[in-house]
């Protein structure tokens, strides 16, 4: 088979789209004013960063003026947890969140214990959906916040969103989501979910790295978060990202344009990759729900073989794909998503994560499936354990 | 940008001495799955104590592959003596080097080849300088360690 370059990895990162780009370019030579200048030029930037964000608000069903854009998905993580966390002490010091979080949430968690908060992570099933039992059991009067994803990085599990909203709003507690995976790849309606904050990145919806946005329900008092200037509404200071902005914006309108395309294009790859896999090799293991998943993600144990050097051999076909875990050991937890849906710990180190984009055809995941078998089957072949000897 | 040099890639994509001998004169296992990496080497040794044949079979990343082949390679050849001098040090530089994370995927491979010695050395009644303290069973060195990668 003749080398092709396959990117499976958007997930991870999206390019650009043509359409993104063309619209960013002028915001950085031509209209490249400060937009908190008065006259024309900057008055022009602060026109497009308006257009971009009724743009990136009309993907999710919100008003404008709920949306705060940010440098970052990881910052507004941060500004939504941290900020409801300190800004609610006189109630209490407990905060809610799953084992199955993004790293910029869990690690804000333990940011926050430091500082004397308490957290509680909710456990999710073989699926990898949140216990809402265990969920409602953990609320606390003391409790602020609750933050759940709405789709996993890893292994695309969608989380029933409006429902845990509803269960946050019946005691009186503040609601976010990271919605960085879930942006662009499902129907969005902040209002029918109910969240108080949820948190994006234009980077995953073929937009610029470098710029997020925090929706913040009208009425919600979230604290600012940069100090400085009166951009963005006075709560996050800094002299916008201008082109970015207008590259997320745009990405933004595509996302919600193409969206009920994308998301059939995408889940007909996907499945028709899955189906191929398990059909052509043996002792493989799909990992999270079938059904409630981020249309382009895709999650499999290879047994008996190590990710990541399954992980370089594709990579030497040109072929981008990510693993859970590098080449670590028992003191280091790999993949905490994988082992929080109970995958045994030395599959963990033999799975790796697919992910389907715009730009993926038939032909590349061919390609893939043919590269898989050829590098699974020769691993396997070096590998010190098998499905005859057992792990 | 590449993750391995040259000499690390070649080793793992062509590795020297896979497999198994159907009646090792000693075998050793060193790892295990649950840590992401285990190194099993097989020797064959002639009445002169010399290694005649080494092979492996490893489960683990690209580096514990390399250095398995590698260390296998060095073996070949060598008195059981000589191949028990055979350092952790000394593999890496065969392989000119590893990045820093992955070092502990060598410590695997003069592990493993001391733990194939030690069974020759007891199927044999045979005793060894090199073997003395030597424990087949000690867990593994938590040392060294790789970081897990983190998914985006
Ligand atoms: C679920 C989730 N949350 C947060 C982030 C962080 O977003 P960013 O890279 O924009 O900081 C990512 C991706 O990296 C993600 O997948």
């Amino acid at each position: 088979m003749e080398k092709r370059q396959v990117y499976l990895d958007y997930g991870a990162t999206t390019p650009v789209k043509k359409e993104v780009l063309d619209a960013m370019i002028p915001y950085f030579t031509e209209h490249f004013g400060n937009p908190s200048s008065l006259y024309t030029q900057g008055q022009e930037a602060k026109h497009a960063i308006d257009i971009a964000r009724e743009q990136v608000a009309a993907l999710i069903g919100a008003e404008p003026r709920e949306i705060f854009f940010t440098g970052t998905g990881s910052e507004a993580d941060n500004w939504a947890i941290i900020e409801t966390a300190l800004a609610n002490q006189k109630k209490g010091k407990h905060i809610i969140t799953s084992t199955i979080e993004h790293h910029a949430i869990l690690h804000t968690g333990d940011y926050l214990e430091t500082l004397g908060f308490e957290v509680t992570y909710i456990g999710v099933d073989s699926d990898g959906f949140i216990k809402l039992d265990e969920l409602e059991a953990a609320i606390r009067p003391d409790t602020t916040i609750i933050s759940i994803m709405y789709a996993n990085n890893e292994i695309g599990t969608i989380e029933p969103i409006e429902k845990i909203a509803a269960i946050a709003k019946k005691h009186g507690i503040a609601f976010h989501t990271d919605a960085v995976q879930a942006l662009g790849n499902l129907h969005i309606d902040v209002k029918k979910l109910g969240v108080d904050l949820l948190s994006m990145s234009a980077h995953k919806i073929y937009g610029p790295k470098g710029v997020g946005a925090l929706y913040i329900r009208k009425g919600y008092q979230l604290p600012t978060h940069i100090h400085g200037g009166g951009q963005e509404n006075r709560k996050r200071a800094g002299t916008e990202n201008l082109a970015g902005i207008v590259g997320f914006g745009k990405a933004a309108e595509l996302a919600r344009e193409n969206l009920v395309e994308h998301i059939e294009q995408e889940r007909h790859l996907r499945d028709y990759f899955i189906e191929q896999v398990l059909q052509q090799i043996d002792d493989v293991q799909v990992n999270g729900s079938l059904e409630s998943r981020l249309p382009g993600n895709v999650n499999i144990t290879f047994k008996y073989i190590e990710g990541e050097a399954l992980l370089l051999f594709l990579d030497m076909k040109g072929i981008a794909i990510s693993t859970g875990s590098a080449c670590s050991s028992a003191s280091l937890t790999p993949s905490h998503v994988l082992t929080a849906i109970g995958v045994p710990v030395e599959q963990i180190h033999g799975s790796i994560r697919v992910s389907i984009g715009d730009f993926t055809t038939k032909e590349d995941l061919d390609y893939t499936i043919e590269a898989l078998k050829e590098s699974v089957a020769k691993l396997r072949n070096i590998s010190s354990v098998s499905s005859s000897s057992g792990w | 940008m590449a993750m391995y040099n040259d000499k690390v890639m070649d080793h793992f994509t062509n590795p020297h001495n896979v497999g198994e001998f159907d009646n090792p004169d000693g075998e050793g296992t060193y790892g295990s799955p649950v840590c992401g990496d285990m190194m099993k080497i097989s020797i064959l040794v002639d009445a002169n104590d010399v290694i005649t044949d080494a092979k492996f079979k490893t489960f683990g990343c690209g580096s514990a592959i390399a250095s398995s082949s590698v260390a296998t390679d060095m073996i070949i050849g060598k008195t059981v003596e000589e191949a028990l001098e055979v350092t952790n040090k000394m593999v890496l530089d065969e392989l000119g080097g590893l990045p820093p994370i992955k070092i502990h995927c060598s410590v695997l491979a003069d592990h493993a080849i001391k733990s194939a010695i030690y069974d020759y050395a007891q199927k044999h009644g045979k005793t060894y300088a090199g073997l003395e303290g030597f424990d087949p069973n000690a867990p593994e060195d938590e040392d060294e360690h790789a970081i897990p990668e983190e998914l985006n």
